[in-house]
Protein backbone atom coordinates (compact mmCIF):
# COMPACT_ATOMS: atom_id res chain seq x y z
CA UNK A 1 0.00 0.00 0.00
CA UNK A 2 1.37 3.48 -1.36
CA UNK A 3 2.04 5.74 1.69
CA UNK A 4 -0.95 7.91 2.07
CA UNK A 5 -0.60 11.87 2.34
CA UNK A 6 -3.42 14.63 3.23
CA UNK A 7 -3.22 18.30 3.66
CA UNK A 8 -4.85 19.54 6.81
CA UNK A 9 -6.50 23.06 7.00
CA UNK A 10 -7.20 24.56 10.81
CA UNK A 11 -6.32 26.82 13.55
CA UNK A 12 -4.53 25.91 16.00
CA UNK A 13 -4.04 28.68 18.82
CA UNK A 14 -5.68 31.54 16.59
CA UNK A 15 -3.36 30.61 13.69
CA UNK A 16 -4.68 29.52 10.17
CA UNK A 17 -2.36 26.62 9.24
CA UNK A 18 -2.20 24.20 6.20
CA UNK A 19 -0.12 21.17 6.87
CA UNK A 20 0.35 17.96 5.18
CA UNK A 21 -0.01 14.94 7.30
CA UNK A 22 0.37 11.02 7.14
CA UNK A 23 -3.33 10.25 7.38
CA UNK A 24 -1.71 7.48 10.12
CA UNK A 25 -1.03 10.56 11.98
CA UNK A 26 -2.84 11.13 15.46
CA UNK A 27 -3.46 14.86 16.17
CA UNK A 28 -0.84 14.51 19.05
CA UNK A 29 1.73 13.42 16.35
CA UNK A 30 0.38 16.43 14.37
CA UNK A 31 0.81 19.19 16.89
CA UNK A 32 3.78 18.19 18.23
CA UNK A 33 5.98 16.50 15.41
CA UNK A 34 5.17 19.23 13.00
CA UNK A 35 3.72 22.20 14.67
CA UNK A 36 6.44 21.66 17.70
CA UNK A 37 3.60 22.08 20.17
CA UNK A 38 4.67 19.93 22.82
CA UNK A 39 3.08 21.06 25.79
CA UNK A 40 0.89 18.52 24.09
CA UNK A 41 2.20 14.42 25.57
CA UNK A 42 1.99 11.37 24.66
CA UNK A 43 1.21 9.24 27.92
CA UNK A 44 -1.02 6.90 27.77
CA UNK A 45 -1.80 7.04 24.01
CA UNK A 46 -5.24 5.09 24.65
CA UNK A 47 -7.23 7.76 25.99
CA UNK A 48 -7.16 7.26 29.97
CA UNK A 49 -4.81 9.68 30.96
CA UNK A 50 -5.94 12.71 29.57
CA UNK A 51 -2.05 14.29 29.38
CA UNK A 52 -2.77 14.80 25.65
CA UNK A 53 -5.93 16.85 26.11
CA UNK A 54 -6.33 19.91 23.69
CA UNK A 55 -9.73 21.99 22.81
CA UNK A 56 -11.23 21.32 20.10
CA UNK A 57 -14.14 23.98 18.95
CA UNK A 58 -14.92 24.86 22.37
CA UNK A 59 -14.27 21.30 23.94
CA UNK A 60 -11.74 18.77 25.61
CA UNK A 61 -10.96 15.93 23.84
CA UNK A 62 -7.87 13.77 23.69
CA UNK A 63 -5.51 14.12 20.97
CA UNK A 64 -4.40 11.15 21.23
CA UNK A 65 -7.16 9.07 19.82
CA UNK A 66 -8.12 11.73 17.49
CA UNK A 67 -7.12 11.23 13.91
CA UNK A 68 -5.05 14.33 12.25
CA UNK A 69 -6.89 14.64 9.08
CA UNK A 70 -9.95 14.86 11.54
CA UNK A 71 -8.43 18.29 12.27
CA UNK A 72 -9.85 19.33 8.62
CA UNK A 73 -11.95 22.95 9.14
CA UNK A 74 -11.60 22.74 13.19
CA UNK A 75 -10.61 25.41 15.57
CA UNK A 76 -8.15 23.90 17.82
CA UNK A 77 -6.13 25.62 21.31
CA UNK A 78 -3.37 24.04 22.94
CA UNK A 79 -1.66 25.42 26.13
CA UNK A 80 0.87 27.48 23.95
CA UNK A 81 -2.27 29.52 23.15
CA UNK A 82 -2.92 30.78 26.58
CA UNK A 83 0.30 32.43 27.17
CA UNK A 84 0.38 36.47 26.19
CA UNK A 85 2.52 37.88 23.56
CA UNK A 86 5.61 38.15 25.62
CA UNK A 87 5.37 34.38 27.47
CA UNK A 88 3.09 35.94 30.28
CA UNK A 89 0.79 33.03 32.02
CA UNK A 90 -2.44 33.50 31.69
CA UNK A 91 -4.56 33.53 35.35
CA UNK A 92 -5.55 29.23 35.25
CA UNK A 93 -1.29 28.64 34.46
CA UNK A 94 -1.09 31.26 37.40
CA UNK A 95 -3.02 29.67 39.67
CA UNK A 96 -1.92 26.29 39.19
CA UNK A 97 1.88 27.41 40.16
CA UNK A 98 0.69 29.25 43.24
CA UNK A 99 -1.57 26.44 44.59
CA UNK A 100 1.31 23.91 43.83
CA UNK A 101 -0.67 21.72 41.58
CA UNK A 102 2.35 21.10 39.64
CA UNK A 103 4.85 18.34 40.82
CA UNK A 104 6.58 16.58 37.62
CA UNK A 105 4.36 18.67 35.39
CA UNK A 106 3.67 15.98 32.72
CA UNK A 107 -0.40 15.93 33.63
CA UNK A 108 -0.39 19.72 33.99
CA UNK A 109 -0.99 20.83 29.99
CA UNK A 110 -3.80 18.65 29.72
CA UNK A 111 -5.19 19.66 33.19
CA UNK A 112 -4.50 23.30 32.12
CA UNK A 113 -6.70 23.36 29.24
CA UNK A 114 -9.66 21.44 30.63
CA UNK A 115 -8.92 23.53 33.63
CA UNK A 116 -9.42 26.52 30.69
CA UNK A 117 -12.65 25.39 29.25
CA UNK A 118 -14.07 25.22 32.84
CA UNK A 119 -13.29 28.55 33.70
CA UNK A 120 -14.61 30.13 30.44
CA UNK A 121 -17.81 28.78 30.47
CA UNK A 122 -19.05 31.19 32.46
CA UNK A 123 -21.14 28.88 34.85
CA UNK A 124 -20.35 28.13 38.44
CA UNK A 125 -19.39 24.75 39.11
CA UNK A 126 -20.34 22.65 42.45
CA UNK A 127 -17.72 20.75 43.74
CA UNK A 128 -18.75 17.63 42.98
CA UNK A 129 -18.82 19.06 39.27
CA UNK A 130 -16.05 20.18 39.22
CA UNK A 131 -14.34 16.92 40.19
CA UNK A 132 -16.37 14.92 37.69
CA UNK A 133 -15.54 18.07 34.75
CA UNK A 134 -11.60 17.27 35.91
CA UNK A 135 -12.11 13.04 36.32
CA UNK A 136 -10.73 12.36 33.18
CA UNK A 137 -7.08 13.45 33.82
CA UNK A 138 -4.48 11.40 35.53
CA UNK A 139 -1.78 12.91 37.98
CA UNK A 140 0.53 10.40 39.97
CA UNK A 141 2.36 13.49 41.95
CA UNK A 142 -0.48 15.80 43.56
CA UNK A 143 -3.34 13.97 44.68
CA UNK A 144 -5.64 16.22 42.77
CA UNK A 145 -6.03 18.92 45.82
CA UNK A 146 -4.10 21.45 44.69
CA UNK A 147 -5.18 21.19 41.17
CA UNK A 148 -8.64 20.97 41.98
CA UNK A 149 -8.32 24.08 44.34
CA UNK A 150 -6.53 26.28 41.55
CA UNK A 151 -9.85 25.59 39.28
CA UNK A 152 -12.05 26.64 41.67
CA UNK A 153 -10.31 29.73 42.67
CA UNK A 154 -9.97 30.31 39.35
CA UNK A 155 -13.73 29.53 38.09
CA UNK A 156 -14.61 31.93 41.40
CA UNK A 157 -12.47 34.69 40.40
CA UNK A 158 -13.83 34.80 36.46
CA UNK A 159 -17.31 35.10 37.88
CA UNK A 160 -16.33 37.83 39.75
CA UNK A 161 -16.54 36.29 42.98
CA UNK A 162 -13.40 37.54 44.59
CA UNK A 163 -13.72 37.55 48.11
CA UNK A 164 -15.41 33.72 47.75
CA UNK A 165 -12.20 32.77 46.07
CA UNK A 166 -9.81 33.61 49.28
CA UNK A 167 -12.56 31.82 51.30
CA UNK A 168 -11.21 28.15 49.98
CA UNK A 169 -9.13 26.41 52.35
CA UNK A 170 -6.66 24.07 51.89
CA UNK A 171 -9.04 21.33 50.82
CA UNK A 172 -11.01 22.88 48.40
CA UNK A 173 -14.17 23.84 50.68
CA UNK A 174 -15.09 27.12 50.34
CA UNK A 175 -15.40 28.46 54.28
CA UNK A 176 -17.87 31.03 54.87
CA UNK A 177 -17.49 32.97 58.01
CA UNK A 178 -20.62 33.03 60.38
CA UNK A 179 -22.34 35.52 60.46
CA UNK A 180 -21.61 35.13 56.26
CA UNK A 181 -21.21 38.61 55.09
CA UNK A 182 -22.36 38.23 51.72
CA UNK A 183 -23.65 35.88 48.51
CA UNK B 1 1.19 6.86 14.40
CA UNK B 2 -1.72 4.22 14.14
CA UNK B 3 -1.03 0.88 12.36
CA UNK B 4 -3.37 1.62 9.59
CA UNK B 5 -3.16 -0.20 6.15
CA UNK B 6 -5.65 2.42 4.53
CA UNK B 7 -7.84 5.00 5.36
CA UNK B 8 -11.25 5.65 3.41
CA UNK B 9 -12.26 8.83 4.64
CA UNK B 10 -16.25 9.36 3.56
CA UNK B 11 -18.22 12.15 2.79
CA UNK B 12 -21.38 11.64 2.39
CA UNK B 13 -23.32 8.58 3.70
CA UNK B 14 -23.96 7.21 0.21
CA UNK B 15 -20.27 7.80 -0.31
CA UNK B 16 -19.32 5.91 3.13
CA UNK B 17 -21.28 2.72 1.97
CA UNK B 18 -19.99 3.10 -1.80
CA UNK B 19 -16.30 2.78 0.03
CA UNK B 20 -17.43 -0.13 1.74
CA UNK B 21 -19.06 -2.22 -0.97
CA UNK B 22 -15.32 -1.21 -2.59
CA UNK B 23 -13.70 -2.02 0.35
CA UNK B 24 -15.19 -5.67 1.88
CA UNK B 25 -12.40 -5.95 3.84
CA UNK B 26 -12.62 -2.59 5.75
CA UNK B 27 -13.90 -1.77 9.46
CA UNK B 28 -16.14 1.61 10.38
CA UNK B 29 -14.40 4.26 12.07
CA UNK B 30 -16.84 6.45 13.43
CA UNK B 31 -15.19 8.45 16.84
CA UNK B 32 -12.68 6.38 17.43
CA UNK B 33 -12.93 5.58 21.41
CA UNK B 34 -12.99 2.03 20.68
CA UNK B 35 -11.54 1.55 17.55
CA UNK B 36 -8.40 3.67 17.69
CA UNK B 37 -7.47 1.81 21.08
CA UNK B 38 -7.57 -1.06 19.50
CA UNK B 39 -5.72 -0.51 16.77
CA UNK B 40 -3.19 0.73 19.92
CA UNK B 41 -3.66 -2.45 21.01
CA UNK B 42 -2.83 -4.70 17.95
CA UNK B 43 -6.49 -6.44 18.24
CA UNK B 44 -7.55 -4.13 15.05
CA UNK B 45 -3.69 -3.46 13.58
CA UNK B 46 -2.76 -3.68 9.95
CA UNK B 47 -6.56 -3.26 8.94
CA UNK B 48 -8.15 -0.64 6.61
CA UNK B 49 -11.05 1.63 7.77
CA UNK B 50 -13.70 3.74 6.55
CA UNK B 51 -14.02 6.84 8.80
CA UNK B 52 -17.48 8.13 8.62
CA UNK B 53 -16.62 10.95 11.49
CA UNK B 54 -16.76 13.83 9.11
CA UNK B 55 -20.11 13.47 8.38
CA UNK B 56 -21.74 15.65 10.21
CA UNK B 57 -24.79 15.26 8.54
CA UNK B 58 -25.39 12.40 11.22
CA UNK B 59 -25.03 14.78 14.09
CA UNK B 60 -27.80 16.40 16.21
CA UNK B 61 -31.29 15.28 17.78
CA UNK B 62 -34.49 16.38 16.32
CA UNK B 63 -38.09 15.29 16.41
CA UNK B 64 -39.05 14.12 13.06
CA UNK B 65 -42.37 14.46 10.90
CA UNK B 66 -43.42 11.37 12.65
CA UNK B 67 -43.30 12.86 15.91
CA UNK B 68 -40.24 10.40 16.77
CA UNK B 69 -37.08 11.28 18.57
CA UNK B 70 -34.44 11.07 15.67
CA UNK B 71 -30.81 10.86 17.31
CA UNK B 72 -28.13 10.97 14.53
CA UNK B 73 -25.49 7.93 14.62
CA UNK B 74 -22.68 10.12 15.30
CA UNK B 75 -23.91 12.18 18.01
CA UNK B 76 -21.41 12.51 21.06
CA UNK B 77 -22.75 11.80 24.58
CA UNK B 78 -21.68 15.17 25.64
CA UNK B 79 -23.91 16.46 23.10
CA UNK B 80 -26.80 14.49 23.87
CA UNK B 81 -26.51 15.17 27.64
CA UNK B 82 -26.99 18.97 26.72
CA UNK B 83 -29.18 18.50 23.67
CA UNK B 84 -32.80 19.84 25.12
CA UNK B 85 -34.89 17.89 23.55
CA UNK B 86 -32.90 14.90 25.43
CA UNK B 87 -33.56 17.06 28.36
CA UNK B 88 -37.34 17.31 27.86
CA UNK B 89 -38.39 14.16 26.34
CA UNK B 90 -35.73 11.14 27.50
CA UNK B 91 -33.85 13.34 30.09
CA UNK B 92 -32.36 9.74 31.52
CA UNK B 93 -30.48 9.06 28.18
CA UNK B 94 -28.91 11.81 28.94
CA UNK B 95 -27.91 11.03 32.57
CA UNK B 96 -26.96 7.34 31.04
CA UNK B 97 -24.26 8.86 28.51
CA UNK B 98 -22.77 11.37 31.24
CA UNK B 99 -21.41 7.92 32.94
CA UNK B 100 -19.60 7.04 29.79
CA UNK B 101 -15.72 7.00 30.62
CA UNK B 102 -14.41 10.70 31.15
CA UNK B 103 -15.46 14.24 29.74
CA UNK B 104 -12.78 13.95 26.93
CA UNK B 105 -14.29 10.19 26.04
CA UNK B 106 -17.72 11.91 25.80
CA UNK B 107 -16.94 14.30 23.77
CA UNK B 108 -15.43 12.03 21.21
CA UNK B 109 -17.73 8.86 21.64
CA UNK B 110 -20.69 8.54 19.69
CA UNK B 111 -24.57 6.85 20.37
CA UNK B 112 -23.89 5.21 17.23
CA UNK B 113 -20.29 3.24 17.77
CA UNK B 114 -21.85 2.46 21.76
CA UNK B 115 -24.65 0.80 19.84
CA UNK B 116 -22.37 -1.27 16.88
CA UNK B 117 -20.15 -2.39 19.02
CA UNK B 118 -22.56 -5.03 20.38
CA UNK B 119 -21.18 -4.87 24.08
CA UNK B 120 -23.59 -5.40 26.86
CA UNK B 121 -21.83 -3.02 28.72
CA UNK B 122 -22.57 -0.12 26.56
CA UNK B 123 -24.26 2.82 29.12
CA UNK B 124 -26.63 4.22 26.41
CA UNK B 125 -27.39 0.36 25.65
CA UNK B 126 -30.33 -0.23 28.74
CA UNK B 127 -31.88 2.65 27.89
CA UNK B 128 -32.45 2.65 24.68
CA UNK B 129 -33.52 -1.28 25.13
CA UNK B 130 -35.61 0.12 27.84
CA UNK B 131 -37.64 2.96 25.63
CA UNK B 132 -37.91 0.72 22.68
CA UNK B 133 -35.75 2.16 20.57
CA UNK B 134 -35.57 1.59 16.75
CA UNK B 135 -32.55 1.36 14.67
CA UNK B 136 -31.89 2.96 11.28
CA UNK B 137 -29.56 1.37 8.88
CA UNK B 138 -28.46 2.57 5.52
CA UNK B 139 -26.91 0.35 3.19
CA UNK B 140 -26.70 -0.69 -0.53
CA UNK B 141 -30.51 -1.47 -0.61
CA UNK B 142 -31.54 1.71 1.30
CA UNK B 143 -33.10 2.54 4.05
CA UNK B 144 -34.11 -0.08 7.02
CA UNK B 145 -35.14 0.25 10.50
CA UNK B 146 -35.17 -2.13 13.11
CA UNK B 147 -36.22 -2.43 16.59
CA UNK B 148 -33.43 -2.70 19.21
CA UNK B 149 -34.16 -5.85 20.55
CA UNK B 150 -33.33 -7.44 16.87
CA UNK B 151 -30.35 -4.88 16.61
CA UNK B 152 -28.35 -6.99 19.42
CA UNK B 153 -27.84 -10.58 17.80
CA UNK B 154 -25.38 -11.91 20.35
CA UNK B 155 -21.85 -10.49 21.89
CA UNK B 156 -20.48 -7.86 19.72
CA UNK B 157 -22.67 -9.23 17.04
CA UNK B 158 -25.30 -6.88 15.56
CA UNK B 159 -28.06 -6.42 12.96
CA UNK B 160 -25.80 -4.76 10.44
CA UNK B 161 -25.01 -6.23 7.09
CA UNK B 162 -22.39 -5.65 4.74
CA UNK B 163 -21.55 -2.09 3.76
CA UNK B 164 -24.64 -0.82 5.78
CA UNK B 165 -23.82 1.64 8.20
CA UNK B 166 -26.01 2.80 11.34
CA UNK B 167 -27.42 6.28 10.60
CA UNK B 168 -30.11 7.19 13.24
CA UNK B 169 -31.32 5.89 16.48
CA UNK B 170 -35.44 7.19 16.50
CA UNK B 171 -37.76 6.77 19.88
CA UNK B 172 -40.83 6.41 18.50
CA UNK B 173 -43.72 9.20 20.46
CA UNK B 174 -45.73 5.76 21.85
CA UNK B 175 -42.57 5.07 23.99
CA UNK B 176 -41.61 8.59 25.11
CA UNK B 177 -44.69 9.96 25.87
CA UNK B 178 -45.37 11.03 29.48
CA UNK B 179 -42.82 8.17 30.64
CA UNK B 180 -40.21 8.86 33.37
CA UNK B 181 -36.80 7.32 33.29
CA UNK B 182 -33.87 6.49 35.66
CA UNK B 183 -31.07 4.84 35.07
CA UNK B 184 -27.88 3.48 37.63
CA UNK B 185 -24.33 2.68 37.01
CA UNK B 186 -23.20 0.30 39.73
CA UNK B 187 -19.33 0.16 39.01
CA UNK B 188 -16.16 0.52 41.08
CA UNK B 189 -14.86 4.00 40.16
CA UNK B 190 -16.79 7.07 40.19
CA UNK B 191 -15.06 7.71 36.84
CA UNK B 192 -13.18 5.99 33.72
CA UNK B 193 -14.66 2.87 34.59
CA UNK B 194 -17.06 -0.01 32.98
CA UNK B 195 -20.35 -0.32 34.29
CA UNK B 196 -20.38 -4.01 36.87
CA UNK B 197 -24.27 -3.95 35.75
CA UNK B 198 -26.08 -0.91 34.72
CA UNK B 199 -30.18 -1.04 34.49
CA UNK B 200 -32.36 1.96 33.48
CA UNK B 201 -36.27 1.88 34.39
CA UNK B 202 -39.00 3.98 33.01
CA UNK B 203 -42.47 4.00 33.80
CA UNK B 204 -45.94 5.90 33.05
CA UNK B 205 -48.51 6.24 35.55
CA UNK B 206 -52.00 5.91 35.35
CA UNK B 207 -54.32 9.19 35.57
CA UNK B 208 -55.02 9.04 38.76
CA UNK B 209 -51.40 8.57 39.51
CA UNK B 210 -52.24 5.33 41.64
CA UNK B 211 -50.68 2.48 39.34
CA UNK B 212 -48.32 1.96 36.85
CA UNK B 213 -49.88 1.59 33.36
CA UNK B 214 -46.73 0.64 31.77
CA UNK B 215 -43.40 0.00 33.70
CA UNK B 216 -40.22 -0.95 31.10
CA UNK B 217 -36.93 -2.28 32.48
CA UNK B 218 -33.57 -2.65 30.79
CA UNK B 219 -29.91 -4.06 31.85
CA UNK B 220 -26.49 -4.39 30.91
CA UNK B 221 -23.93 -6.72 32.01
CA UNK B 222 -27.06 -8.97 33.13
CA UNK B 223 -26.69 -11.46 30.10
CA UNK B 224 -24.40 -11.24 27.10
CA UNK B 225 -26.45 -8.35 25.54
CA UNK B 226 -28.33 -5.55 26.56
CA UNK B 227 -31.79 -7.07 27.89
CA UNK B 228 -35.08 -6.52 29.38
CA UNK B 229 -36.94 -8.36 31.73
CA UNK B 230 -39.97 -9.36 30.28
CA UNK B 231 -41.79 -11.27 33.48
CA UNK B 232 -40.58 -8.13 36.16
CA UNK B 233 -42.87 -6.17 33.79
CA UNK B 234 -45.75 -8.13 33.38
CA UNK B 235 -46.25 -8.71 36.96
CA UNK B 236 -46.30 -4.83 37.55
CA UNK B 237 -48.08 -3.41 34.69
CA UNK B 238 -51.56 -2.38 35.94
CA UNK B 239 -50.45 -2.77 39.61
CA UNK B 240 -51.01 -0.41 42.17
CA UNK B 241 -48.20 1.66 43.25
CA UNK B 242 -47.56 0.11 46.72
CA UNK B 243 -43.83 -0.92 48.54
CA UNK B 244 -44.93 -4.82 48.05
CA UNK B 245 -45.43 -4.58 44.34
CA UNK B 246 -42.08 -2.53 44.12
CA UNK B 247 -40.31 -5.31 45.40
CA UNK B 248 -41.80 -7.77 43.98
CA UNK B 249 -41.05 -6.68 40.67
CA UNK B 250 -37.46 -6.01 41.49
CA UNK B 251 -37.28 -10.05 42.72
CA UNK B 252 -38.89 -11.01 39.47
CA UNK B 253 -36.14 -9.46 37.97
CA UNK B 254 -34.35 -12.64 38.33
CA UNK B 255 -36.53 -15.06 36.63
CA UNK B 256 -35.41 -12.80 33.26
CA UNK B 257 -31.53 -11.80 33.70
CA UNK B 258 -28.59 -14.42 33.36
CA UNK B 259 -25.47 -12.57 34.58
CA UNK B 260 -22.21 -14.12 34.44
CA UNK B 261 -19.26 -14.58 36.78
CA UNK B 262 -16.21 -12.51 35.25
CA UNK B 263 -12.82 -10.78 36.51
CA UNK B 264 -14.81 -7.23 37.25
CA UNK B 265 -17.63 -9.23 39.20
CA UNK B 266 -19.32 -12.83 40.37
CA UNK B 267 -22.47 -13.73 39.19
CA UNK B 268 -23.84 -13.35 42.73
CA UNK B 269 -23.16 -10.03 43.25
CA UNK B 270 -24.91 -9.06 39.60
CA UNK B 271 -27.95 -10.83 40.64
CA UNK B 272 -28.37 -9.17 44.21
CA UNK B 273 -27.17 -5.40 42.77
CA UNK B 274 -29.89 -6.01 39.90
CA UNK B 275 -32.70 -6.74 42.41
CA UNK B 276 -31.52 -3.53 44.26
CA UNK B 277 -31.29 -1.01 41.04
CA UNK B 278 -34.61 -2.41 39.76
CA UNK B 279 -36.58 -1.62 43.25
CA UNK B 280 -34.47 2.05 43.64
CA UNK B 281 -34.72 2.98 39.81
CA UNK B 282 -38.67 1.96 40.19
CA UNK B 283 -38.88 4.26 43.23
CA UNK B 284 -36.98 7.17 41.85
CA UNK B 285 -39.77 7.14 38.61
CA UNK B 286 -42.23 7.05 40.49
CA UNK B 287 -41.17 10.02 42.56
CA UNK B 288 -40.42 11.58 39.25
CA UNK B 289 -43.48 10.93 37.64
CA UNK B 290 -45.53 12.94 40.64
CA UNK B 291 -46.55 9.22 42.44
CA UNK B 292 -46.50 8.04 45.82
CA UNK B 293 -45.42 4.75 47.46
Amino acid sequence: MAKQYKVVHCTVNGKEIEQVVDVRESLTDMLRNDLHLTSVKKGCEVGECGACTVIINGEGFNSCIYLAVWAEGKEIWTLEGLTGPGGELSDIQQAFVDEGAIQCGFCTPGFIMTSWEIVNSGKEYTDDELRKALSGHLCRCTGYENIFRAVKKTMLRHLGKFEEAELVNSQGITEYPDPMPFK
Amino acid sequence: MYDIKALYEAESVQDAVRLLQEHPEAQILAGGSDVLVQIREGRRAGKEFVSIYMLDELRGVTIDEEENIRIGSLTSFSHITKDPIIQKYINVLGEAVDMVGGPQIRAIGTIGGNTCNGVTSADSASTLMAWDAIMEMTGPNGVRRVPIKDFYIKAKVVNIEPAEIQTAILIPKESYDKCFGHYIKYSMRNALDIATTGCSVNVRLSEDKKSFERVRIGYGVASPIPVRAPSAEAFINGKKITDKNIKKFAETVLEDINPRDSWRAGKALRQHISVVMAERALRECVEMAGGEI
